[in-house]
């Protein structure tokens, strides 16, 4: 059967059809639905970890344990998933592991775009890279194979063409796999420095073999035709040269990106005249080629910034673009927001008025540093905000300035990685206040559960934990839960909090405006009332607009949260429902 | 089967640009066609702009559309369009819904949205104008205008030929399917 798959749910599908029976992520655009798509298969036992490095520690248990297992994550989670994946390729495998990273060049959710196929050659971990969804179900197969035959964990890099594009799959059935029996093995899985430095031989002889499989590997192979070009290319970059070339040129397509096949390209390369590397992000096919002394064209006429697609690639080899319309209109832009009655807002303004340094994090409130609020000051990575605040406050401290921080983190950012920078706090005596604004889920990436919610990814119900009594717990003074669509309960945590030295947490909490029930009240301005002095505008909902001098609320927006009717200081803003 | 075509649909998040691609891809599949999709998730929920793009033929390789290879645009509101423009190709044709969704900064009276954007598009290529909107609202629900879009498409491609009622079906909530059928309907009687 034949079904028109995106390349997430194809590796899911891979996943199913080659007998993985345990699999975690941490939710991050472009990957998160491969854990989404694996939920619906009950033979396979799927969880959200609370993060990445979590995720992959579970996948190494499960392969140990014999199980055939799989861990996906954006490529930033394989930066906080490192540690494990480093010393995994020592330990290697007992049932197959692959680890999916999804990179997303052109940030289209995202805060940097690495090149995670550095990781393959850094940690030596063999790297597997599809072009469409076919392959994204197809390679989850090699990937396990290679995985167990050379005893390795095996990454499969995806990036978001190929994640969240979409193409025709041929389905196939479910091999079921039995789970290997577990022998314990001190030498290779009890990385203490005697049995590593063994392991890492281990590890070297392993890739003399990989390169072998590289240049036999059905997945890297030459397409030839004309000579005269000839172009060494991978991933959704293959996809993109056989659109602008078809079979004009030859192509050398490689799947397997680590270890890369020398003796195969140093062939290609002599059998053509012209040799470019089509490739995005980074130079790294490139390099490898000149590194065999090899003359090739690559990033000089090739971006390193940004996605590649058909028309940079026509216009950087064949000189020229497709003919097109342009326009002169200017159209404003139209860049996201927070939802109308989102729980952020109130937060957000309060923090304003108080003109405090905001240090900031990832997730929907990091909107908050977009116009008319832009009350956020930083925002670098998952669970910077509260640590970044501790330095803040100290460097602040220790040269005499005095000032209160603040920092602002979700909850399910919390759980990922903001607990230890709460502990820091604490632990070294700072007073930097974190508010972690509880919205019941995590809503950035597309609303999944997480250990704040109550339940899990398989649907099954589970502990909340609780974050204020878990502050407590870690020895925070003062704890206060205040509820976000309030503002006086907000502003008058944060003005104990600028008034205290005490460890202080502030807990925000209030739901998510789209997840149900989603809330149905709703707020009106009573003209007769209103002075128009556009005060409203300046928490930036979405459902409050100003045409010809009237200001209004779109009813069927607005959730009646009744934050601008708190704004307004003429007491226009009515709750009609 | 004919060369690879290339559709575009444009529009802002939440107006259900996703669900008229899935229907179309999955129709097109259905009658033998290559297919390959392309679309950007992330922001599109928080009202940002969204596009998804389809391609279809005897053999599909890129998922991608680029600038000057749309053979249609499907624009579900009309600053997306002019946004999109130069992705159309020199004879190829926009499908226009006259709707008008306003960016915040619009919103707050710091921008214009701006003005004539009907007359500006139809000035530089064949233009459809549609008022989806209007009809999916006198069928009960403003959110079949997606469906209503759809529905003037297939028959710009004339591919009445496939049973899009029956895709329609296996996409929609069973609650909506006559909804949507309906806005297909009237969708085909657009042009
Ligand atoms: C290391 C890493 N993993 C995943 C992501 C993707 N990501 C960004 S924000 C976010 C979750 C945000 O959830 P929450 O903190 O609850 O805030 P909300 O969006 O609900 O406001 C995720 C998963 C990332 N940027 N970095
Ligand atoms: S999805 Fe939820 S958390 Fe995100 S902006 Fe909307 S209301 Fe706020
Ligand atoms: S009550 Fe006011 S702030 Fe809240 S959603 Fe409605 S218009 Fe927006």
């Amino acid at each position: 059967m034949k079904k028109i798959m995106m390349g997430d749910e194809a590796v899911a599908r891979g996943a199913y059809e080659h007998g993985i029976t345990f699999a975690a992520a941490y939710p991050g655009t472009p990957s998160t639905e491969i854990l989404e798509n694996i939920a619906k298969y009950k033979e396979i036992y799927s969880e959200w970890a609370p993060n990445e490095k979590v995720a992959v520690e579970a996948a190494i248990g499960a392969s140990i344990a014999g199980a055939r297992s799989l861990a996906a994550m954006k490529h930033v989670g394989l930066n906080v998933a490192a540690d494990p994946l480093f010393t995994f390729a020592y330990t290697g495998v007992n049932g197959g592991c692959v680890i999916v990273t999804a990179d997303d060049p052109g940030m289209h959710s995202s805060q940097n775009e690495q090149d995670n196929r550095y990781y393959a050659k850094f940690a030596k971990i063999p790297m597997l890279e599809p072009s469409d969804s076919q392959e994204c179900k197809d390679f989850v197969g090699y990937a396990l194979d290679i995985s167990e035959k050379y005893d390795t964990p095996v990454l499969l890099r995806l990036t978001t063409r190929v994640s969240h594009g979409k193409g025709v799959v041929e389905l196939g059935e479910r091999q079921n796999v039995e789970m290997k029996p577990y022998k314990k093995d001190i030498p290779k899985y009890v990385m203490v420095p005697a049995n590593a430095q063994k392991r890492h031989v281990v590890v070297e002889e392993r890739l003399k073999a990989l390169r072998q499989l590289s240049e036999e590997i059905s997945i890297n192979r030459i397409e030839w035709n004309d000579r005269e070009i000839g172009i060494i290319t991978s991933g959704i970059s293959y996809l993109y040269v056989k659109e602008v070339f078809g079979d004009e040129v030859s192509i050398l397509k490689l799947g397997m990106t680590y270890p890369l096949p020398s003796e195969l390209i140093k062939k290609f390369a002599e059998g053509v005249k012209k040799l470019y590397v089509v490739e995005e992000l980074e130079p790294y096919i490139e390099e490898h080629v000149k590194s065999l002394g090899i003359k090739v064209i690559g990033k000089e006429i090739l971006p390193i910034v940004g996605e590649l697609n058909p028309g940079i690639i026509r216009k950087a080899i064949k000189g020229h673009e497709l003919e097109h319309i342009s326009v002169d209109t200017k159209v404003p832009g139209r860049p996201p927001m927070l939802c109308a009655g989102c729980p952020h807002r109130g937060v957000f303004y309060v923090l304003k008025k108080k003109k405090v340094p905001v240090l900031g994090d990832i997730g929907c409130y990091t909107l908050g540093a977009a116009p008319p609020l832009e009350a956020m000051d930083t925002c670098v990575c998952m669970g910077a905000s509260i640590s970044g605040s501790h330095g803040f406050q100290k460097a602040n401290e220790h040269n005499g300035r005095k000032q209160k921080i603040f920092s602002v983190i979700g909850d399910s950012t919390f759980f990922h990685s903001g607990i230890t920078g709460l502990i820091d706090i604490v632990y070294n005596k700072g007073n930097a206040v974190p508010i972690i604004l509880d919205n019941r889920i995590t809503a950035m990436t597309g609303h999944q559960h997480n250990p704040g919610t109550g339940k899990t990814l398989m649907g099954e119900e589970s502990p909340e934990i609780d974050i204020a009594k878990l502050s407590e717990a870690i020895g925070v003074k003062r704890v206060r839960i205040v509820d976000p669509f309030n503002l006086k309960e907000v502003e008058n945590a944060v003005d104990e909090a600028m008034n205290t030295d005490d460890t202080m947490v502030i807990v925000a909490k209030g739901p998510c405006a789209l997840i149900p029930p989603r809330p149905q009240g709703e707020c009106r301005i009573d003209q007769d009332k209103c002075k128009k002095c556009g005060l409203c505008l300046r928490i930036g909902c979405p459902a409050i607009s100003k045409k010809d001098g009237i200001l209004s609320i779109d009813p069927d927006q607005c959730t009646g949260c009744t934050v601008c009717m708190q704004v307004c200081p003429f007491d226009a803003i009515e709750k009609v429902r | 089967m004919q060369e690879v075509k290339s559709i575009l649909m444009v529009g802002v998040g939440g107006q259900g640009t996703i669900l008229a691609s899935n229907v179309l891809a999955e129709g097109l599949l259905k009658s033998g066609y290559d297919v390959k999709m392309s679309e950007v998730h992330g922001m599109s929920q928080r009202g940002g702009s969204v596009n998804t793009q389809i391609r279809f033929g005897e053999k599909v390789y890129s998922p991608v559309i680029e600038v000057g290879a749309a053979d249609v645009i499907v624009a579900f509101e009309k600053m997306e369009a002019v946004r999109w423009l130069n992705y159309l190709k020199k004879d190829g044709v926009i499908i226009l819904n006259t709707v008008e969704i306003p960016p915040l900064s619009v919103l707050i009276s710091k921008e214009e949205y701006p003005k004539n954007l009907i007359e500006e598009i139809s000035k530089s290529v064949k233009t459809i104008a549609v008022d989806a909107d209007k009809i999916a609202e006198s069928l009960g629900n403003i959110k079949a205008q997606n469906i209503v879009l759809l529905g003037v498409l297939v028959k710009y491609l004339g591919l009445q030929g496939i049973d899009w009622e029956e895709v329609i079906k296996n996409n929609v909530p069973q609650k909506f399917v006559e909804l949507n059928t309906n806005a297909f309907r009237k969708g085909l009687e657009v042009i």
